[in-house]
């Protein structure tokens, strides 16, 4: 019976403390006010209130634990850069933006869609966040956390989501944009690299695996459309589970055709395991794998099977050239963090983090007393409207389904001259292409 | 008497109706419909062309190749589930996580030895090492998931080890992701066990055969301990009735505690094959094969050792073998995608005719 006393104190205090977090995250925010053409009590949306000494709250969505960490991670370091840059320089003290501080509030989104979920609830519930940049993995974004936020009026923007899917008009939650590329415009650079170019296999026929996530599937498609437009035959599509360890049998079915090329743009664990399997039943296939299985943890695990196998991936060698990326942008990172970047989509999420904060300057309105008003609607539209903006990893212009990155420049680079730790040899891209949406299917 | 014969005939005149055998006219339909469907399913497969999408005669020889290696695999954990079933009428859901332990705590061993050329250089010696390894971290782990776990629970409701046990399940992966990382290892593989033999014109990967012959002999082996030895005679005794085996004198706890060991000691042995055959251990993998496993023994017929050893080459073979075979012949595109619920399908199927499985018949064969 004591037990049972016990027990039920600390549902109680359970259940206070969750009432006593939904109230606190309720303050701050839905005050009416401000003036300058926006009426904050009747515009849809209403207006993110931030009081004369508070700090605009800007919210990230990345995974920062698991087995993908480091790609949340990597991003969550590139917004503190942002935040630090925003009074110029790289200082290791964070700027302020219209006179008050930003401060940044992280939530795990686990690299999948429960996690989407749980993130997107959590910030979606916090009336002080102004934007968000996340997600991570474009599962935690579709359907999850772009219509989450969407409904509150928040704006999502991504540094590294890059599915077809999120951008598709069908699809397109209208607070959703993202500064990472859209892999239509890498499946179509892998497709051509297959099918003509110099250094490529120079394919006429090609199998391809994915698995249950978005990204997997937006990129096969794209790459299987371009492949046929550009004369090629699929001669076989196969979908497998990410958990999965036994390929044998579908890879087996895949060779029977005998397809020059295997495209499969699968993770790690399960990418691996198909580099090897597939050196074995079908030595004489072209492979091809994308970024979501460039890793040291690939080169490292499968070996000598990673010989000879083309990775594509964004070309991170273009941005070397940008003087701010290799002289300041770099040192600041280290400096910051203690290592080299983590992955390859922190200027990404640095980028997405400043086309918001250029935004909020223009939308913003000053109270007169020290507080400042900002209508969600027209932050939203502010950010659609970014034109010409020259960021870190290119010029950044947001087309209406928000598509942020213009131009993209995906390079392929052949095992073990990956560009990561690891990589053996020449590790610059073998082949590079330029490309916009325009461009592709 | 006439009275009370007349309401008699009344409601033998009414349910005759009722008394057709329904369930039986089913199921017999339910049989035409499934035979058909795989038939037809089949013959359209067999029938098509290489261009259309057809398999050569190679690929389905691979195919059953491949799916007794993964089956012998699943037949080793499955009989994990099995043994424990009979004994304690628990499903033991950490079972996958005691064959994840073994592999990896083989792996530290065997990526040092391969580091210092000892694999390759005496590749026979470095993988009984590396096997002892891995069956005494299996062991250890059941043998201590029995004891911290399910011992206290011994006379709880059956629904209470159950939990415990997917709890017990949660907590050996998050363990191993706390102290390792959630990050795929590399198993290192010998070079003797690179590449092809021939057996009776069939080429087969070394490593599948090393697995087929591992697994053969520990089904026989076990089959030996269970059926002759004192301790397998204890062991199905207490499967039979554990309060009167312990009336004859038999020490419960002990032959518990053995049965959880044996079950330790396969799923070790499954570790370094299945290492082996996929080269990488990760903290979650003794999920997936943990869920086939259990189907295998279901199947089977849970409680049966032969059950189990047939269940995990049936369902190996219907994963490698179902999907091309049936599937492919309606046009249904990336027919691996359905291999799991093809499975599920066909044990859905197996149960509603034979309700305790493939094997399972009376108490008295349950150990």
């Amino acid at each position: 019976m004591e037990h049972r006393r016990w027990f039920k104190a600390l549902a109680l205090v359970a259940v206070l403390t969750v009432v006593a977090g939904a109230c606190a995250s309720d303050n701050g925010g839905d005050n009416t006010g401000g003036n300058g053409g926006v009426d904050c009590a009747t515009v849809e949306f209403g207006c993110v209130e931030v009081g004369a000494d508070e700090a605009i709250n800007l919210g990230a969505a990345q995974v920062i634990s698991g087995a993908d960490s480091t790609l949340g991670q990597d991003q969550v370091n590139g917004i503190e850069l942002a935040l630090d840059h925003l009074d110029g320089k790289f200082d290791q003290k964070d700027g302020t933006l219209l006179d008050h501080p930003v401060k940044l509030t992280t939530e795990d989104e686990l690299c999948s869609a429960e996690g989407g979920q749980t993130a997107g609830t959590a910030l979606a519930a916090d009336a002080s966040i102004v934007a968000v940049v996340g997600t991570s993995c474009s599962s935690a974004a579709l359907g999850v956390a772009d219509k989450l936020l969407g409904d509150k009026g928040i704006l999502l923007i991504s540094g590294s989501n890059t599915s077809p899917a999120l951008t598709d008009p069908a699809l397109h939650n209208p607070f959703y944009a993202r500064t990472a590329h859209n892999d239509r415009i890498q499946g179509a650079i892998v497709a051509e690299f297959s099918l003509g170019s110099d250094v490529g296999p120079k394919a006429k026929t090609a199998a391809t695996i994915a698995d249950e996530s978005p990204y997997t599937q937006g990129l096969v498609a794209a790459f299987e459309a371009n492949f046929e437009a550009g004369g090629g035959t699929i001669t076989g599509s196969e979908q497998v589970d990410s958990e999965d360890t036994d390929f044998k049998p579908v890879l087996r079915s895949l060779a029977e055709q005998k397809p020059d090329v295997l495209y499969f743009p699968i993770f790690v664990a399960a990418c691996t395991l198909v580099i090897k399997q597939a050196a074995e039943i079908m030595p004489d296939t072209t492979l091809i794998v994308s970024d979501g299985c460039l890793s040291s943890d690939t080169l490292k695990n499968a070996g000598k099977a990673a010989d000879g196998v083309w990775a594509s991936s964004p070309d991170l060698s273009a941005f070397q050239k940008n003087e701010f990326y290799s002289g300041e942008f770099i040192p600041a990172y280290q400096a910051a963090f203690g290592s080299d970047p983590l992955s390859v989509f922190h200027a990404h999420a640095y980028d997405a983090a400043n086309v918001v904060f250029e935004a909020i300057k223009k939308v913003a309105i000053d109270n007169g007393d020290g507080s400042l008003s900002i209508p969600r609607q027209a932050l939203r539209d502010a950010v659609f409207a970014t034109s010409g903006y020259p960021g870190v990893t290119g010029t950044i212009t947001c087309l209406p389904t928000g598509d942020c990155a213009t131009d993209v420049t995906i390079g392929l680079f052949l095992g073990p001259g990956w560009p990561v730790e690891g990589g053996k040899g020449d590790t610059t891209a073998k082949y590079t292409d330029v490309k916009s949406l325009d461009d592709v299917l | 008497m006439a009275g009370t014969e007349a309401p008699r005939m009344e409601a033998v005149r009414l349910s005759r109706f009722e008394q057709l055998p329904w369930r039986r006219i089913i199921l017999v339909i339910l049989g035409i419909v499934v035979i058909g469907v795989v038939g037809i399913g089949a013959t359209k497969t067999l029938t098509l062309g290489k261009a259309e999408g057809g398999y050569s005669g190679g690929a389905w020889r691979d195919f059953i190749v491949q799916g007794t290696a993964q089956g012998a695999i699943f037949a080793m954990i499955a009989l994990g589930y099995s043994l424990v079933y009979g004994i304690l009428r628990m499903i033991n859901f950490a079972h996958g996580e005691v064959f994840m332990a073994g592999a990896f705590g083989s792996f530290f061993f065997a990526d040092a030895y391969e580091k210092s050329g000892f694999l390759d250089r005496d590749p026979i010696v470095a993988l009984l090492i590396v096997t002892a390894v891995a069956i005494g971290v299996s062991v250890g782990t059941a043998v201590l998931l029995e004891r911290l776990a399910y011992r206290p629970l011994r006379n709880a409701p059956r629904l209470v080890p159950l939990i415990t046990a997917i709890g017990a399940s949660l907590f050996l992966q998050n363990t191993f992701r706390g102290f390792f990382g959630p990050q795929p290892y590399g198993f290192p593989k010998p070079n003797v066990l690179a590449g092809n033999v021939t057996v009776v014109g069939v080429p087969v990967q070394r490593i599948q055969l090393l697995v087929l012959v591992v697994a053969v002999i520990c089904m026989a082996v076990l089959q030996w301990f269970v059926s002759t030895t004192t301790t397998g005679r204890s062991m199905r005794a207490v499967a039979q009735d554990r309060e009167i085996a312990s009336l004859m004198g038999i020490n419960v706890d002990r032959v518990i505690v053995t049965t959880f060991a044996i079950g330790g000691v396969l799923a070790g042995i499954a570790g370094v094959l299945y290492s082996l055959s996929f080269e990488q251990v990760q903290f979650t993998m003794g999920f997936k094969p943990g869920i086939a496993a259990f189907t295998a023994a279901v199947l089977g017929g849970i409680g049966s050792i032969g059950g189990a050893a047939l269940g995990g080459f049936v369902i190996g073979l219907l994963q490698a073998v179902g999907p091309p075979l049936i599937l492919t012949g309606f046009g249904i595109p990336s027919v691996f995608s359905l291999k799991d619920a093809f499975v599920f399908l066909v044990l859905v199927l197996v149960l509603v005719f034979r309700p305790g499985g493939l094997l399972g018949t009376g108490e008295a064969e349950k150990v």
